[in-house]
């Protein structure tokens, strides 16, 4: 069975015939040519196809597109507005928080939808925070720090 | 005066990873190509007597069916060790082996045509572990290979026998440590196009190394390379898991000549686990002799190594451990024996620290022992075993620098070794260990007699740098180091420079990003072409100065003469006027190894060669929960002699990162197969630290200044690897006076470990 959506893509609307079993992360990559979002698992084990869905951190890869009708769905793709990187986008890239970049799509979007939550997080709350997402170059120092350092800057 | 490198920099191809536009193998555009898709092996070992694809064929949407007949010709990276075929052709030795594969209109149509295949199996009896492979009665995996022996490794250097008679304490234990894998976060993929009209082929793919792949694209496919074009996009890690040409690729491009089209082949996490290459299983039997002052008097160890159904770098393998068992310190007399054997498991290959963990592992942890018994400190056992550069190791290997004291200086003093050790109470512990690894084997696996790396740079009208190199960025960050030569050598900003990478229309030939070999080879190829493109860059402006070239200096984007603040010339204006004498400007850059860095004359001696040893050491502070066994590490602190930090941002990223893949390792890595059938080819079951586990490392960078490495640096990214594990070790004897000998310490084995110590105390304790 297919249906229509219609839902926000990083701030434009978008209206599509999906079939019921279409996953989100091929609705952006397939269908809206989004490949910021990665599969880097076989389904729900590494978070490299995290994005935003009404501002929360979802693992798209296990995650209907048509369950995001009438939602508001943001990807890596739309989080530098005007030519200007987000506060994590630039954190990471500055300090090395990315170093294949394979997880780092990702990484920033749970990192963002954490501090949409907790502006000021501890160092404990960054860990569970990105515990779904598997990085496999940096160790996570400098993801840690790079989250830790976009936190402070968009508090101030 | 350094401008450019030894400050820290953020990648230069950074930006695409950060916004998303960075396109890896899976991302390129597919939307008019077929799906490939592999059938695999069903059994460990078989003999197929009967294989028929037409039903498969007759499937509507299936365009091309290739299986083991449509390649005849083997492939592997060893010119000397090459036994395996893209798909099976009569024999299957691991289960999951490609023996088909098809091209359909979509993934659906693939796959059901994949169910469609009629294969008959003979299942012939299979071996799983070295003891079976090794077994008087065990089947034979290949008919040229009796006894299952991959090869045999055999060194003597000094004499064995007279260091054990000098010493005061002899020990030998034996290890195992459990087969591991890169699991690099992108999953396998390659795009095939094949142009029917012209005969040509284009592969995308993830690979490593670009120039292997297309040598044996043309190989297997028998067509004249010049028609071939490899390409890699931006790749999602490797740590050697593509240091090889790998079947799919082949199988891709195969695909997309019989369908005459385009075929995009991704492959799934458990296929990329199946494709496998990671690092064996290995038995390692150590033998130290040594004196009251803790001086190494012998060194004898036979390292055993499951390697898996084919070859791959197998022989590679085997040497390195023998090769980087010992050259790190001061020893005299040295007996190697490895043995490298099939099993029916997917092949093993290069992994980061190749071939050096598992030795490195059982010498470090054997030493401390030692250094126990002789009560000396972990420390002063190092201290009494240190090299002198320059100078070369019993077995041929140049030393030119040599920071490893300094290494364990700083760690000793980062940590507060001296006032913490043995003092944090029941449960927790701290270890100590060194390591070292090559910048670059000074002899390829694939000798032609060319220079090792070669990098093009070209200047135009419109004042910009190009740097082409055919260097494998898999995020390493060796673009940046290629661009931060030129910026230092031309005294330009970075903004000035593009990198152009990987695309074998476009750029020099290079070996590919493996045994830590860009950063010394391709540095030292950048700063050669950068300096060919100053002295045009000077002549131009000293003829517009009026004055010897010898009389300009160039800083700053600016050429002036030495001196004077006056008449300065824009770095465009000298390009114009330098363009003006021969058009566009395109200049070349080589490096080439010193022979006397290409090893011993013993044969294999050649691996293990290198111009410059990153050197390394580590201590590992732990808790254990007295409950659970589960070990957490509280924190770590590594120092690495890397020479000179052309980046010291990436420097430390490249530290963090291989300490941390050790303390995976170290704690919980682990391939784990049921007849031959993994059950751990998913990133669940395949357990790395997450986030949550992850400790605090704190990097102090050494920096020797070698002579031959590019601005003295040397390799930094494998080197602090093996120190983890034996550190890690040494950590928990110290926590549990408990010593282990075997990898992983997962919490099951080293609670029956500690059941088994608490047992025989008690016994003891009943006895006395």
């Amino acid at each position: 069975m297919s249906r229509i959506v219609s839902l926000t893509v990083n701030g434009r609307s978008v209206e599509n015939v999906v079939s019921d079993n279409l996953l989100l992360v091929d609705f952006l990559r397939d269908g809206l040519a989004l490949t910021g979002a990665k599969k880097g698992c076989d389904g729900g084990e590494c978070g490299a196809c995290t994005v935003l869905v009404d501002g929360r951190p979802r693992l798209s890869c296990i995650t209907l597109a048509a369950s995001c009708d009438g939602k508001s769905v943001d990807t890596i793709e739309g989080q530098a507005r005007n030519g200007k990187l987000s506060a994590l986008q630039k954190a990471f890239h500055e300090n090395l928080g990315a170093q294949c970049g394979f997880c780092t799509p990702g990484m920033i979007l749970a990192a963002e939808g954490l501090l949409r939550q907790i502006p000021d997080p501890s160092e404990e709350q960054i860990k569970t925070a990105l515990g779904g997402n598997l990085c496999r170059c940096t160790g996570y120092v400098k993801i840690i720090k790079s989250v830790q350092i976009a936190a402070a800057e968009m508090r101030a | 005066m350094n401008r450019a490198v030894g400050q820290p920099v953020p990648l230069v191809d950074g930006i695409e990873k950060v916004t998303g536009k960075a396109l890896y193998t899976a991302d390129l555009d597919s939307r008019d190509a077929l799906v490939g898709r592999i059938l695999r092996a069903p059994v460990s070992h078989g003999r197929i007597t009967h294989i028929d694809t037409s039903a498969a064929e007759a499937l509507p949407g299936v365009v091309a069916i290739v299986t083991g007949d449509d390649c005849a010709l083997t492939y592997g990276v060893i010119p000397i060790a090459m036994n395996e075929y893209p798909m099976a052709r009569d024999r299957m030795r691991y289960r999951g082996e490609p023996i088909a594969a098809v091209a359909a209109v979509d993934a659906g149509t693939a796959q059901a045509a994949l169910d469609l295949i009629d294969v008959e199996i003979e299942e012939l009896p299979a071996v799983y572990t070295a003891a079976q492979s090794r077994a008087p009665d065990a089947p034979q995996l290949h008919d040229n290979k009796p006894g299952n022996l991959e090869r045999e490794v055999h060194h003597t250097f000094g004499n064995v026998a007279d260091g054990f008679a000098a010493s005061d304490l002899v020990r030998e234990e034996v290890f195992d440590c459990a087969e591991v894998n890169h699991a690099q976060m992108e999953p396998h993929a390659a795009l095939a196009e094949y142009d029917a009209v012209r005969d040509r082929l284009t592969l995308h793919s993830v690979t490593q190394v670009p120039f292997y792949v297309h040598l044996m694209l043309a190989r297997c496919l028998e067509m004249d390379s010049s028609q071939i074009r490899v390409v890699k996009p931006f790749v999602g890690g490797g740590f050697g898991a593509r240091t090889e040409t790998l079947n799919f690729e082949i199988i891709a491009a195969l695909l997309a000549r019989k369908a005459g089209g385009k075929v995009m082949m991704r492959l799934t996490r458990e296929e990329t686990f199946l494709t496998h290459r990671g690092r064996p299983n290995t038995q390692v039997r150590l033998k130290l002799g040594m004196t009251e002052a803790g001086g190494i008097t012998a060194v004898e160890c036979e390292a055993v190594m499951a390697g898996g159904g084919y070859a791959g770098y197998g022989l590679v393998t085997i040497l390195y451990a023998g090769a980087l068992l010992h050259g790190i310190y001061d020893v005299p007399n040295v007996k190697y024996d490895g043995y490298r054997v099939y099993t029916n498991q997917p092949p093993c290959g290069a992994m980061r620290g190749h071939g050096t963990v598992d030795v490195r592992h059982a010498f470090e942890c054997l030493l401390d022992r030692m250094a126990r018994e002789l009560e000396l400190d972990p420390f002063a056992v190092r201290r009494a075993n240190l090299l002198s550069a320059p100078m070369f190791t019993a077995n041929g290997l140049m030393v030119n620098s040599y920071g490893l004291g300094e290494c364990l200086d700083k760690v000793e003093n980062a940590s507060g070794w001296a006032g913490r050790k043995g003092k944090l109470g029941p449960g927790r512990g701290l270890g100590m260990a060194c390591s070292h690894y090559v910048s670059g084997a000074a002899k390829p696996v694939h000798w032609t007699g060319e220079p090792h790396a070669v990098v093009s740079m070209k200047l135009d009208f419109d004042g910009s740098v190009t740097v082409l190199t055919g260097a494998s960025d898999i995020g390493q960050g060796s673009s940046t180091i290629v661009a931060l030569a030129a910026s230092e050598i031309l005294g330009i900003p970075l903004a000035r420079i593009r990198v152009v990478t990987n695309d074998s229309v476009i750029t020099p030939k290079d070996n590919g990003s493996y045994s830590s070999r860009v950063t010394f080879m391709v540095g030292n190829a950048a700063i050669d072409a950068a300096k060919a493109l100053r002295e045009k860059l000077v002549a131009a402006a000293a003829k517009m100065l009026e004055v010897a070239p010898e009389d300009v200096e160039c800083e700053g984007e600016t050429f002036f003469l030495r001196g004077s603040s006056q008449s300065e010339l824009t770095f465009h204006g000298v390009a114009i006027a330098a363009l003006a004498a021969e058009g566009t400007i395109t200049v070349k850059g080589t490096f080439s190894t010193p022979v006397e860095a290409q090893g011993g004359g013993h044969r294999g001696g050649a691996v293990g060669s290198t111009m410059g040893f990153s050197y390394g050491a580590q201590v590992v502070e732990v808790a254990v929960d007295p409950d659970t066994a589960q070990i957490s590490i509280e924190k770590v602190w590594a120092a690495l002699d890397c020479g000179f930090a052309i980046n010291p941002l990436a420097v430390e990223g490249q530290i963090e990162g291989s300490v941390w893949m050790g303390m995976g390792q170290g704690l919980c890595e682990e391939t784990h197969y049921i007849g031959g059938l993994p059950a751990h080819a998913n990133l669940t079951d395949y357990r790395f630290p997450t986030i949550a586990e992850s400790p605090p490392i704190d990097v102090q960078i050494v920096e020797s200044i070698d002579p031959l490495g590019p601005f003295g640096a040397k390799e930094a990214g494998e080197g602090a690897l093996s120190g983890f594990p034996p550190a890690l070790a040494n950590a928990v004897a110290d926590a549990l006076g408990l010593d282990l000998n075997f990898l992983p310490l997962t919490p099951d084995r080293v609670q029956e470990a500690l059941t088994k110590l608490k047992r025989a105390n008690r016994r003891k304790e009943a006895a006395g």
